[in-house]
Protein backbone atom coordinates (compact mmCIF):
# COMPACT_ATOMS: atom_id res chain seq x y z
CA UNK A 1 0.00 0.00 0.00
CA UNK A 2 2.93 2.37 1.05
CA UNK A 3 4.74 1.89 -2.77
CA UNK A 4 1.23 2.29 -4.24
CA UNK A 5 0.77 5.73 -2.33
CA UNK A 6 4.20 6.96 -3.40
CA UNK A 7 3.92 6.32 -6.93
CA UNK A 8 0.64 6.87 -7.06
CA UNK A 9 1.90 10.44 -5.45
CA UNK A 10 4.65 10.66 -7.47
CA UNK A 11 2.57 10.27 -10.73
CA UNK A 12 0.37 13.05 -9.63
CA UNK A 13 2.34 15.34 -8.99
CA UNK A 14 4.38 14.95 -12.42
CA UNK A 15 1.71 15.59 -14.18
CA UNK A 16 0.57 18.51 -12.39
CA UNK A 17 4.10 20.14 -12.08
CA UNK A 18 4.59 19.61 -16.34
CA UNK A 19 2.85 20.69 -18.83
CA UNK A 20 1.43 17.50 -19.58
CA UNK A 21 -1.57 17.30 -17.48
CA UNK A 22 -2.92 21.11 -18.75
CA UNK A 23 -1.68 20.25 -22.33
CA UNK A 24 -4.09 16.81 -22.06
CA UNK A 25 -7.13 18.60 -20.49
CA UNK A 26 -7.38 21.78 -22.74
CA UNK A 27 -6.99 19.00 -25.75
CA UNK A 28 -9.40 16.75 -24.46
CA UNK A 29 -11.30 19.89 -23.37
CA UNK A 30 -11.47 21.39 -27.13
CA UNK A 31 -12.24 17.97 -29.07
CA UNK A 32 -14.90 16.53 -26.44
CA UNK A 33 -16.56 19.62 -27.14
CA UNK A 34 -16.13 20.27 -30.80
CA UNK A 35 -17.15 16.87 -31.95
CA UNK A 36 -20.68 17.55 -30.52
CA UNK A 37 -20.90 20.86 -31.98
CA UNK A 38 -20.02 19.75 -35.41
CA UNK A 39 -23.11 17.17 -35.30
CA UNK A 40 -25.14 19.96 -34.88
CA UNK A 41 -25.81 19.64 -31.29
CA UNK A 42 -28.25 22.47 -31.19
CA UNK A 43 -30.23 20.84 -34.46
CA UNK A 44 -31.40 17.87 -32.79
CA UNK A 45 -33.37 19.72 -30.48
CA UNK A 46 -33.69 17.37 -27.74
CA UNK A 47 -31.75 18.26 -24.67
CA UNK A 48 -29.46 15.33 -24.18
CA UNK A 49 -25.53 14.34 -24.22
CA UNK A 50 -25.58 11.77 -26.49
CA UNK A 51 -23.92 12.81 -29.34
CA UNK A 52 -21.28 14.01 -26.51
CA UNK A 53 -20.83 10.40 -25.40
CA UNK A 54 -20.89 9.24 -28.75
CA UNK A 55 -17.47 10.97 -29.91
CA UNK A 56 -15.62 9.69 -26.52
CA UNK A 57 -14.90 6.06 -28.01
CA UNK A 58 -13.13 7.60 -30.80
CA UNK A 59 -11.61 10.61 -29.38
CA UNK A 60 -10.08 8.56 -26.17
CA UNK A 61 -8.30 6.22 -28.92
CA UNK A 62 -6.05 8.71 -29.82
CA UNK A 63 -5.84 10.57 -26.71
CA UNK A 64 -5.98 7.86 -24.03
CA UNK A 65 -2.92 6.11 -25.48
CA UNK A 66 -1.03 9.25 -25.92
CA UNK A 67 -1.52 9.79 -21.70
CA UNK A 68 -0.06 5.88 -21.48
CA UNK A 69 3.13 5.68 -23.76
CA UNK A 70 4.48 7.34 -21.14
CA UNK A 71 3.97 5.25 -17.88
CA UNK A 72 6.43 2.77 -18.75
CA UNK A 73 8.18 3.17 -22.06
CA UNK A 74 9.67 6.65 -20.63
CA UNK A 75 10.98 4.84 -17.48
CA UNK A 76 12.57 2.45 -19.29
CA UNK A 77 13.98 5.08 -21.87
CA UNK A 78 15.29 6.92 -18.79
CA UNK A 79 16.63 4.01 -16.69
CA UNK A 80 14.40 5.44 -13.78
CA UNK A 81 13.22 1.92 -13.69
CA UNK A 82 15.89 0.63 -12.48
CA UNK A 83 15.84 3.50 -9.13
CA UNK A 84 12.13 2.34 -9.01
CA UNK A 85 12.56 -0.95 -8.43
CA UNK A 86 15.26 -1.14 -6.21
CA UNK A 87 13.36 0.94 -3.74
CA UNK A 88 10.85 -1.71 -1.68
CA UNK A 89 7.91 -1.01 -4.14
CA UNK A 90 6.46 -4.13 -5.25
CA UNK A 91 5.91 -4.42 -9.17
CA UNK A 92 1.83 -4.52 -8.61
CA UNK A 93 2.10 -1.91 -6.45
CA UNK A 94 4.00 0.63 -9.13
CA UNK A 95 2.08 -0.67 -12.18
CA UNK A 96 -1.35 0.41 -9.97
CA UNK A 97 -0.24 3.13 -8.35
CA UNK A 98 0.73 4.89 -12.37
CA UNK A 99 -2.18 3.21 -13.77
CA UNK A 100 -5.00 4.63 -11.07
CA UNK A 101 -2.79 8.04 -11.16
CA UNK A 102 -3.30 8.51 -15.30
CA UNK A 103 -7.24 7.17 -14.32
CA UNK A 104 -7.21 10.18 -12.04
CA UNK A 105 -6.15 12.72 -14.62
CA UNK A 106 -8.35 11.08 -17.29
CA UNK A 107 -11.97 11.33 -14.65
CA UNK A 108 -10.77 14.89 -14.23
CA UNK A 109 -10.75 15.46 -17.45
CA UNK A 110 -14.23 14.20 -17.62
CA UNK A 111 -15.47 16.10 -14.84
CA UNK A 112 -14.17 19.35 -16.69
CA UNK A 113 -17.23 18.61 -19.07
CA UNK A 114 -19.69 19.47 -16.61
CA UNK A 115 -20.49 22.77 -18.28
CA UNK A 116 -21.84 20.94 -21.32
CA UNK A 117 -24.40 18.91 -18.51
CA UNK A 118 -25.32 22.49 -17.30
CA UNK A 119 -26.01 23.84 -20.78
CA UNK A 120 -28.02 20.33 -21.54
CA UNK A 121 -29.87 20.94 -18.75
CA UNK A 122 -30.45 24.49 -19.02
CA UNK A 123 -31.53 24.35 -22.58
CA UNK A 124 -34.29 21.58 -21.51
CA UNK A 125 -35.09 19.00 -18.91
CA UNK A 126 -32.89 16.23 -19.65
CA UNK A 127 -33.42 12.93 -19.19
CA UNK A 128 -30.52 12.61 -16.30
CA UNK A 129 -30.26 8.28 -16.27
CA UNK A 130 -28.54 8.43 -19.41
CA UNK A 131 -26.39 11.05 -18.30
CA UNK A 132 -24.86 9.71 -15.12
CA UNK A 133 -24.98 6.21 -16.69
CA UNK A 134 -22.95 7.80 -19.85
CA UNK A 135 -20.41 9.25 -17.35
CA UNK A 136 -19.90 6.35 -16.14
CA UNK A 137 -19.31 4.27 -18.86
CA UNK A 138 -16.77 7.00 -19.99
CA UNK A 139 -15.02 6.45 -17.24
CA UNK A 140 -14.88 2.30 -17.27
CA UNK A 141 -13.98 3.04 -21.30
CA UNK A 142 -11.20 5.79 -20.71
CA UNK A 143 -9.43 2.90 -17.46
CA UNK A 144 -9.99 -0.11 -20.72
CA UNK A 145 -8.12 1.91 -22.71
CA UNK A 146 -5.38 2.89 -20.20
CA UNK A 147 -4.60 -0.20 -19.16
CA UNK A 148 -4.21 -1.26 -22.99
CA UNK A 149 -1.99 1.59 -22.96
CA UNK A 150 -0.25 0.61 -19.96
CA UNK A 151 0.65 -2.60 -21.12
CA UNK A 152 2.04 -1.48 -24.73
CA UNK A 153 4.15 1.20 -22.91
CA UNK A 154 5.86 -1.81 -20.57
CA UNK A 155 6.98 -3.90 -23.74
CA UNK A 156 8.83 -1.19 -25.35
CA UNK A 157 10.97 1.48 -24.09
CA UNK A 158 10.30 4.17 -27.27
CA UNK A 159 7.27 5.74 -26.90
CA UNK A 160 6.29 6.58 -30.03
CA UNK A 161 5.89 2.20 -30.74
CA UNK A 162 3.91 2.18 -27.09
CA UNK A 163 1.94 4.79 -28.54
CA UNK A 164 0.83 2.92 -32.05
CA UNK A 165 0.50 -0.21 -30.62
CA UNK A 166 -1.89 1.41 -27.86
CA UNK A 167 -3.75 3.06 -30.52
CA UNK A 168 -4.11 0.54 -32.71
CA UNK A 169 -5.09 -2.40 -29.71
CA UNK A 170 -7.95 -0.13 -28.54
CA UNK A 171 -8.81 0.35 -32.07
CA UNK A 172 -9.35 -4.07 -32.05
CA UNK A 173 -11.48 -3.61 -29.45
CA UNK A 174 -13.53 -1.09 -30.19
CA UNK A 175 -14.23 -1.85 -33.62
CA UNK A 176 -14.61 -5.83 -32.91
CA UNK A 177 -18.06 -4.76 -32.43
CA UNK A 178 -18.97 -2.94 -35.02
CA UNK A 179 -21.59 -4.17 -37.72
CA UNK A 180 -19.25 -4.30 -40.48
CA UNK A 181 -16.60 -6.55 -38.96
CA UNK A 182 -19.05 -8.64 -37.60
CA UNK A 183 -20.36 -8.65 -40.73
CA UNK A 184 -17.30 -10.18 -42.32
CA UNK A 185 -16.45 -12.53 -39.47
CA UNK A 186 -19.78 -14.24 -40.22
CA UNK A 187 -19.18 -15.14 -43.30
CA UNK A 188 -15.88 -16.74 -42.76
CA UNK A 189 -16.49 -17.96 -39.04
CA UNK A 190 -19.15 -20.09 -37.07
CA UNK A 191 -21.77 -17.92 -34.90
CA UNK A 192 -19.72 -18.48 -32.11
CA UNK A 193 -16.34 -16.81 -32.83
CA UNK A 194 -18.83 -14.10 -33.97
CA UNK A 195 -20.52 -13.83 -31.12
CA UNK A 196 -17.22 -14.26 -28.98
CA UNK A 197 -15.62 -11.18 -31.02
CA UNK A 198 -18.78 -9.31 -30.35
CA UNK A 199 -18.56 -10.09 -26.52
CA UNK A 200 -15.12 -8.67 -26.24
CA UNK A 201 -16.22 -5.33 -27.81
CA UNK A 202 -16.32 -2.20 -26.19
CA UNK A 203 -18.76 -0.76 -28.39
CA UNK A 204 -22.16 -2.77 -27.47
CA UNK A 205 -21.28 -2.19 -23.78
CA UNK A 206 -20.74 1.71 -24.11
CA UNK A 207 -23.47 2.55 -26.47
CA UNK A 208 -25.85 0.73 -23.76
CA UNK A 209 -24.70 2.89 -21.06
CA UNK A 210 -25.12 5.60 -23.20
CA UNK A 211 -28.43 4.30 -23.34
CA UNK A 212 -28.63 4.73 -19.70
CA UNK A 213 -28.60 0.69 -19.18
CA UNK A 214 -26.24 -0.80 -17.22
CA UNK A 215 -25.72 -4.52 -16.50
CA UNK A 216 -23.76 -6.91 -14.06
CA UNK A 217 -21.94 -8.48 -17.05
CA UNK A 218 -21.25 -5.01 -18.57
CA UNK A 219 -19.83 -4.03 -15.38
CA UNK A 220 -17.93 -6.99 -15.00
CA UNK A 221 -16.26 -7.06 -18.33
CA UNK A 222 -14.90 -3.38 -17.63
CA UNK A 223 -13.30 -4.08 -14.36
CA UNK A 224 -11.56 -7.67 -15.85
CA UNK A 225 -10.80 -6.32 -19.09
CA UNK A 226 -8.78 -4.15 -17.92
CA UNK A 227 -7.29 -6.08 -14.83
CA UNK A 228 -6.14 -8.51 -17.60
CA UNK A 229 -4.00 -6.16 -19.11
CA UNK A 230 -2.58 -4.85 -16.04
CA UNK A 231 -2.05 -8.53 -15.13
CA UNK A 232 0.42 -8.60 -18.16
CA UNK A 233 1.82 -5.67 -17.99
CA UNK A 234 3.08 -7.17 -14.19
CA UNK A 235 4.15 -9.87 -16.12
CA UNK A 236 6.31 -7.86 -18.63
CA UNK A 237 7.54 -6.25 -16.01
CA UNK A 238 8.67 -9.24 -13.68
CA UNK A 239 10.73 -10.45 -16.16
CA UNK A 240 13.60 -8.81 -15.69
CA UNK B 1 25.88 -9.30 5.78
CA UNK B 2 26.12 -10.23 1.73
CA UNK B 3 26.82 -13.79 0.57
CA UNK B 4 26.72 -14.54 -3.05
CA UNK B 5 25.93 -18.41 -4.11
CA UNK B 6 26.65 -18.94 -7.53
CA UNK B 7 25.37 -16.20 -9.17
CA UNK B 8 24.55 -16.64 -12.91
CA UNK B 9 23.03 -14.06 -15.20
CA UNK B 10 22.84 -14.05 -19.43
CA UNK B 11 21.72 -11.76 -22.23
CA UNK B 12 21.11 -13.59 -24.80
CA UNK B 13 24.11 -15.38 -26.24
CA UNK B 14 26.33 -13.11 -23.42
CA UNK B 15 27.19 -14.54 -19.96
CA UNK B 16 27.24 -11.89 -18.38
CA UNK B 17 28.09 -13.39 -14.63
CA UNK B 18 29.41 -16.85 -14.68
CA UNK B 19 28.96 -18.66 -11.47
CA UNK B 20 29.90 -16.30 -9.32
CA UNK B 21 30.61 -16.37 -4.94
CA UNK B 22 31.81 -14.09 -2.24
CA UNK B 23 30.74 -12.54 0.70
CA UNK B 24 31.39 -9.58 2.21
CA UNK B 25 30.83 -8.78 5.90
CA UNK B 26 30.30 -6.28 8.33
CA UNK B 27 32.61 -3.41 8.15
CA UNK B 28 34.06 -4.53 4.98
CA UNK B 29 34.45 -1.81 2.41
CA UNK B 30 34.73 -4.16 -0.58
CA UNK B 31 36.15 -2.66 -3.94
CA UNK B 32 34.93 -4.37 -7.51
CA UNK B 33 36.96 -4.42 -9.74
CA UNK B 34 37.28 -5.22 -13.37
CA UNK B 35 37.58 -4.20 -16.79
CA UNK B 36 34.52 -3.07 -18.44
CA UNK B 37 31.98 -5.47 -19.78
CA UNK B 38 33.09 -7.95 -16.98
CA UNK B 39 29.83 -8.25 -15.16
CA UNK B 40 30.32 -5.78 -12.17
CA UNK B 41 26.81 -4.15 -12.56
CA UNK B 42 25.18 -6.99 -13.46
CA UNK B 43 26.35 -8.67 -10.48
CA UNK B 44 25.13 -5.09 -8.55
CA UNK B 45 22.04 -5.37 -9.87
CA UNK B 46 21.01 -8.65 -9.20
CA UNK B 47 22.03 -7.73 -5.52
CA UNK B 48 19.80 -4.91 -5.20
CA UNK B 49 16.95 -6.91 -7.05
CA UNK B 50 16.38 -5.46 -10.23
CA UNK B 51 17.80 -8.20 -12.30
CA UNK B 52 16.89 -11.87 -11.27
CA UNK B 53 19.29 -14.22 -11.46
CA UNK B 54 19.37 -16.67 -13.98
CA UNK B 55 20.59 -19.61 -11.31
CA UNK B 56 22.11 -19.24 -8.02
CA UNK B 57 21.04 -16.31 -5.20
CA UNK B 58 22.65 -14.35 -2.29
CA UNK B 59 21.55 -12.61 0.96
CA UNK B 60 21.91 -9.39 1.58
CA UNK B 61 21.52 -8.19 5.54
CA UNK B 62 19.95 -11.76 6.13
CA UNK B 63 17.64 -11.88 3.33
CA UNK B 64 17.38 -13.54 0.28
CA UNK B 65 17.60 -11.37 -2.82
CA UNK B 66 14.61 -13.52 -5.27
CA UNK B 67 11.94 -14.36 -2.01
CA UNK B 68 12.72 -11.67 0.36
CA UNK B 69 13.46 -9.18 -2.28
CA UNK B 70 11.38 -6.27 -0.60
CA UNK B 71 13.25 -6.74 2.77
CA UNK B 72 15.79 -6.88 1.05
CA UNK B 73 15.60 -3.26 -0.63
CA UNK B 74 14.78 -1.74 2.54
CA UNK B 75 17.76 -2.69 4.28
CA UNK B 76 19.83 -1.25 0.85
CA UNK B 77 20.90 1.44 -0.41
CA UNK B 78 21.66 1.24 -4.03
CA UNK B 79 23.58 3.57 -6.42
CA UNK B 80 22.90 2.64 -9.74
CA UNK B 81 25.66 3.11 -12.82
CA UNK B 82 24.46 6.54 -14.40
CA UNK B 83 22.50 7.26 -10.95
CA UNK B 84 18.97 7.12 -12.47
CA UNK B 85 16.68 9.56 -11.62
CA UNK B 86 13.73 11.55 -12.16
CA UNK B 87 14.49 14.20 -14.60
CA UNK B 88 11.98 16.23 -13.96
CA UNK B 89 11.04 16.44 -10.26
CA UNK B 90 13.35 18.90 -8.47
CA UNK B 91 16.15 17.35 -5.71
CA UNK B 92 13.71 17.93 -3.15
CA UNK B 93 10.70 16.73 -4.98
CA UNK B 94 12.39 13.30 -5.36
CA UNK B 95 13.83 12.62 -2.19
CA UNK B 96 10.17 13.20 -0.35
CA UNK B 97 9.37 10.67 -3.09
CA UNK B 98 11.69 8.02 -1.68
CA UNK B 99 11.17 8.63 1.89
CA UNK B 100 7.31 7.76 0.77
CA UNK B 101 8.39 4.83 -0.63
CA UNK B 102 10.77 4.18 2.35
CA UNK B 103 8.17 4.88 5.04
CA UNK B 104 9.82 7.62 6.21
CA UNK B 105 7.12 10.34 6.80
CA UNK B 106 5.82 13.56 8.27
CA UNK B 107 8.39 15.39 10.37
CA UNK B 108 11.14 12.28 10.71
CA UNK B 109 11.30 12.97 6.28
CA UNK B 110 11.97 16.78 6.58
CA UNK B 111 14.33 16.03 9.17
CA UNK B 112 16.18 13.09 6.94
CA UNK B 113 15.84 15.16 3.98
CA UNK B 114 17.60 18.01 5.58
CA UNK B 115 20.50 15.88 7.14
CA UNK B 116 20.64 14.16 3.93
CA UNK B 117 20.88 17.52 1.86
CA UNK B 118 23.96 18.45 4.52
CA UNK B 119 25.88 15.04 4.60
CA UNK B 120 25.65 15.68 0.52
CA UNK B 121 26.73 18.92 -0.03
CA UNK B 122 23.10 19.45 -2.02
CA UNK B 123 21.71 21.84 -0.11
CA UNK B 124 22.29 24.40 -2.04
CA UNK B 125 20.50 22.87 -5.33
CA UNK B 126 17.17 21.39 -3.88
CA UNK B 127 15.01 23.16 -5.30
CA UNK B 128 16.50 22.98 -8.48
CA UNK B 129 15.56 20.42 -11.46
CA UNK B 130 17.56 16.88 -11.34
CA UNK B 131 17.80 17.24 -14.99
CA UNK B 132 19.37 20.53 -15.25
CA UNK B 133 21.60 19.37 -13.00
CA UNK B 134 25.37 19.39 -13.24
CA UNK B 135 26.99 15.80 -13.42
CA UNK B 136 28.43 15.77 -10.06
CA UNK B 137 25.24 17.13 -8.37
CA UNK B 138 23.49 15.13 -9.89
CA UNK B 139 25.34 11.75 -8.63
CA UNK B 140 25.45 13.38 -4.83
CA UNK B 141 21.38 13.33 -5.06
CA UNK B 142 21.97 10.19 -6.50
CA UNK B 143 24.06 9.18 -3.43
CA UNK B 144 21.61 11.22 -1.10
CA UNK B 145 19.03 8.39 -2.21
CA UNK B 146 20.95 5.64 -1.45
CA UNK B 147 21.87 6.75 1.97
CA UNK B 148 18.64 8.79 3.23
CA UNK B 149 17.16 5.79 5.35
CA UNK B 150 20.76 4.98 6.91
CA UNK B 151 21.16 1.37 5.39
CA UNK B 152 23.41 -1.44 7.05
CA UNK B 153 24.03 -2.58 3.36
CA UNK B 154 25.35 -0.53 0.23
CA UNK B 155 26.13 -0.89 -3.21
CA UNK B 156 27.60 1.67 -5.26
CA UNK B 157 28.18 1.53 -8.82
CA UNK B 158 30.87 3.57 -9.99
CA UNK B 159 30.03 6.36 -7.80
CA UNK B 160 33.35 8.57 -8.71
CA UNK B 161 32.76 7.99 -12.05
CA UNK B 162 33.06 11.52 -13.88
CA UNK B 163 33.51 13.48 -11.46
CA UNK B 164 36.45 15.87 -11.21
CA UNK B 165 39.26 15.47 -8.43
CA UNK B 166 37.46 17.08 -5.72
CA UNK B 167 34.73 15.83 -5.81
CA UNK B 168 36.01 12.06 -6.02
CA UNK B 169 37.88 13.19 -2.84
CA UNK B 170 34.84 14.40 -1.38
CA UNK B 171 32.49 11.04 -2.33
CA UNK B 172 36.23 8.56 -1.20
CA UNK B 173 35.66 10.53 2.37
CA UNK B 174 32.02 10.04 2.73
CA UNK B 175 32.41 6.54 1.53
CA UNK B 176 35.23 6.40 4.38
CA UNK B 177 32.95 7.30 7.24
CA UNK B 178 30.21 5.03 6.21
CA UNK B 179 32.25 1.90 6.62
CA UNK B 180 32.17 1.47 10.19
CA UNK B 181 28.97 0.14 10.73
CA UNK B 182 28.15 -1.20 7.75
CA UNK B 183 29.11 -3.44 4.61
CA UNK B 184 30.04 -1.43 1.15
CA UNK B 185 30.36 -3.10 -2.21
CA UNK B 186 32.28 -0.37 -4.52
CA UNK B 187 32.72 -0.80 -8.12
CA UNK B 188 35.25 1.22 -9.87
CA UNK B 189 38.02 0.88 -12.83
CA UNK B 190 39.88 3.18 -10.58
CA UNK B 191 42.73 1.01 -8.59
CA UNK B 192 43.75 3.95 -6.37
CA UNK B 193 40.52 4.12 -5.59
CA UNK B 194 40.56 0.87 -3.98
CA UNK B 195 44.09 1.31 -2.14
CA UNK B 196 42.21 4.87 -1.18
CA UNK B 197 39.23 3.04 0.69
CA UNK B 198 38.64 -0.50 0.55
CA UNK B 199 39.83 -3.35 2.72
CA UNK B 200 38.77 -6.22 0.27
CA UNK B 201 39.23 -6.54 -2.97
CA UNK B 202 37.79 -8.51 -5.89
CA UNK B 203 39.18 -8.34 -9.82
CA UNK B 204 36.49 -9.36 -12.06
CA UNK B 205 36.70 -10.33 -15.69
CA UNK B 206 34.86 -12.25 -18.30
CA UNK B 207 31.77 -12.58 -15.96
CA UNK B 208 34.11 -14.66 -13.22
CA UNK B 209 35.98 -13.74 -10.49
CA UNK B 210 39.92 -13.61 -10.56
CA UNK B 211 40.88 -12.89 -7.59
CA UNK B 212 39.20 -12.23 -4.08
CA UNK B 213 41.97 -10.80 -1.47
CA UNK B 214 42.45 -7.57 -0.06
CA UNK B 215 44.75 -5.10 -1.76
CA UNK B 216 47.68 -5.55 0.54
CA UNK B 217 48.04 -9.63 0.01
CA UNK B 218 47.39 -8.93 -3.71
CA UNK B 219 50.55 -7.13 -3.94
CA UNK B 220 52.33 -9.42 -2.27
CA UNK B 221 51.37 -12.46 -3.89
CA UNK B 222 50.94 -11.27 -7.39
CA UNK B 223 53.82 -8.80 -7.29
CA UNK B 224 54.00 -4.80 -8.86
CA UNK B 225 51.46 -2.00 -8.17
CA UNK B 226 47.48 -2.83 -8.14
CA UNK B 227 47.47 -1.95 -12.00
CA UNK B 228 50.09 -4.78 -13.03
CA UNK B 229 48.06 -7.28 -10.99
CA UNK B 230 45.34 -5.94 -12.65
CA UNK B 231 46.53 -6.22 -16.09
CA UNK B 232 48.06 -9.52 -15.06
CA UNK B 233 44.77 -11.31 -14.09
CA UNK B 234 42.58 -9.50 -16.67
CA UNK B 235 44.80 -9.97 -19.84
CA UNK B 236 46.68 -12.98 -18.26
CA UNK B 237 49.93 -10.95 -19.52
CA UNK B 238 52.77 -10.53 -17.00
CA UNK B 239 52.73 -6.70 -16.84
CA UNK B 240 54.91 -5.67 -14.10
CA UNK B 241 57.91 -7.88 -15.23
CA UNK B 242 57.70 -7.36 -18.83
CA UNK B 243 57.65 -3.54 -18.95
CA UNK B 244 61.03 -3.05 -20.19
CA UNK B 245 60.38 -5.27 -23.07
CA UNK B 246 57.68 -3.86 -24.55
CA UNK B 247 57.32 -1.13 -26.12
CA UNK B 248 53.76 0.21 -25.05
CA UNK B 249 53.15 -0.80 -21.31
CA UNK B 250 51.34 2.61 -20.97
CA UNK B 251 48.78 1.56 -23.88
CA UNK B 252 48.71 -1.89 -22.41
CA UNK B 253 47.78 -0.59 -19.51
CA UNK B 254 45.04 1.50 -20.47
CA UNK B 255 43.54 -1.34 -22.56
CA UNK B 256 43.10 -3.22 -19.54
CA UNK B 257 41.80 -0.56 -17.37
CA UNK B 258 39.03 0.34 -19.50
N1 LIG C 1 20.56 -5.43 -20.48
C1 LIG C 1 21.55 -6.06 -21.16
N2 LIG C 1 21.29 -6.64 -22.34
C2 LIG C 1 22.26 -7.28 -23.02
N3 LIG C 1 23.53 -7.39 -22.61
C3 LIG C 1 23.86 -6.81 -21.45
C4 LIG C 1 22.90 -6.11 -20.66
N4 LIG C 1 23.50 -5.66 -19.55
C5 LIG C 1 24.80 -6.05 -19.63
N5 LIG C 1 25.01 -6.73 -20.77
C6 LIG C 1 26.29 -7.34 -21.18
O1 LIG C 1 26.80 -8.06 -20.09
C7 LIG C 1 28.19 -7.90 -19.98
C8 LIG C 1 28.55 -7.39 -18.61
O2 LIG C 1 28.13 -6.04 -18.49
P1 LIG C 1 28.25 -5.19 -17.16
O3 LIG C 1 27.70 -5.99 -16.04
O4 LIG C 1 27.61 -3.88 -17.43
O5 LIG C 1 29.80 -5.03 -17.00
P2 LIG C 1 30.64 -3.97 -16.15
O6 LIG C 1 29.72 -3.24 -15.24
O7 LIG C 1 31.65 -4.79 -15.43
O8 LIG C 1 31.28 -3.05 -17.13
C9 LIG C 1 28.61 -6.99 -21.11
O9 LIG C 1 29.08 -7.77 -22.17
C10 LIG C 1 27.33 -6.30 -21.49
O10 LIG C 1 27.35 -5.97 -22.86
MG1 LIG D 1 29.39 -1.19 -15.08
Amino acid sequence: MRGFLSVYKREIISYFSTPLAYVFLVIFLFFSHWLPFQRNFFELRTASMWLFFDGLPLLFIFLVPAMAMRLWAEERGSNSIELLFTLPITVPAAVLGKFFAAWTVLIIALALTCPMVLTVSYLGNPDWGPIVTGYLGSVLLAGAYLAIGSFFSSITRNQVIAFVLAVVGCAVFLYAGSPTVLGVLHRAFPMGVVEAVESLSFRGRFEDMQRGIVALRDLAFFVFLPAGWLAANIVVLRRR
Amino acid sequence: MIEVKGLRKSFGPIVAVDDVSFSVGQGDVLGFTGPNGAGKTTTMRMLSCFLRPDAGTATVAGYDIIDESVNVRRNLGYLAENVPAYNEMTATGFLKFVCDARGINGSKRRQAIERIAETCSITGVMHQLIGTLSKGYRRRVGLAQTLIHDPPVLVLDEPTDGLDPNQKFEVRKLIKNLAKERCIIVSTHILEEVDAICNRMIVMDRGGIRADSTPRELREEVGGSLDDIFLTLTTGETAGRSDAAKPEPADAREGGGQ
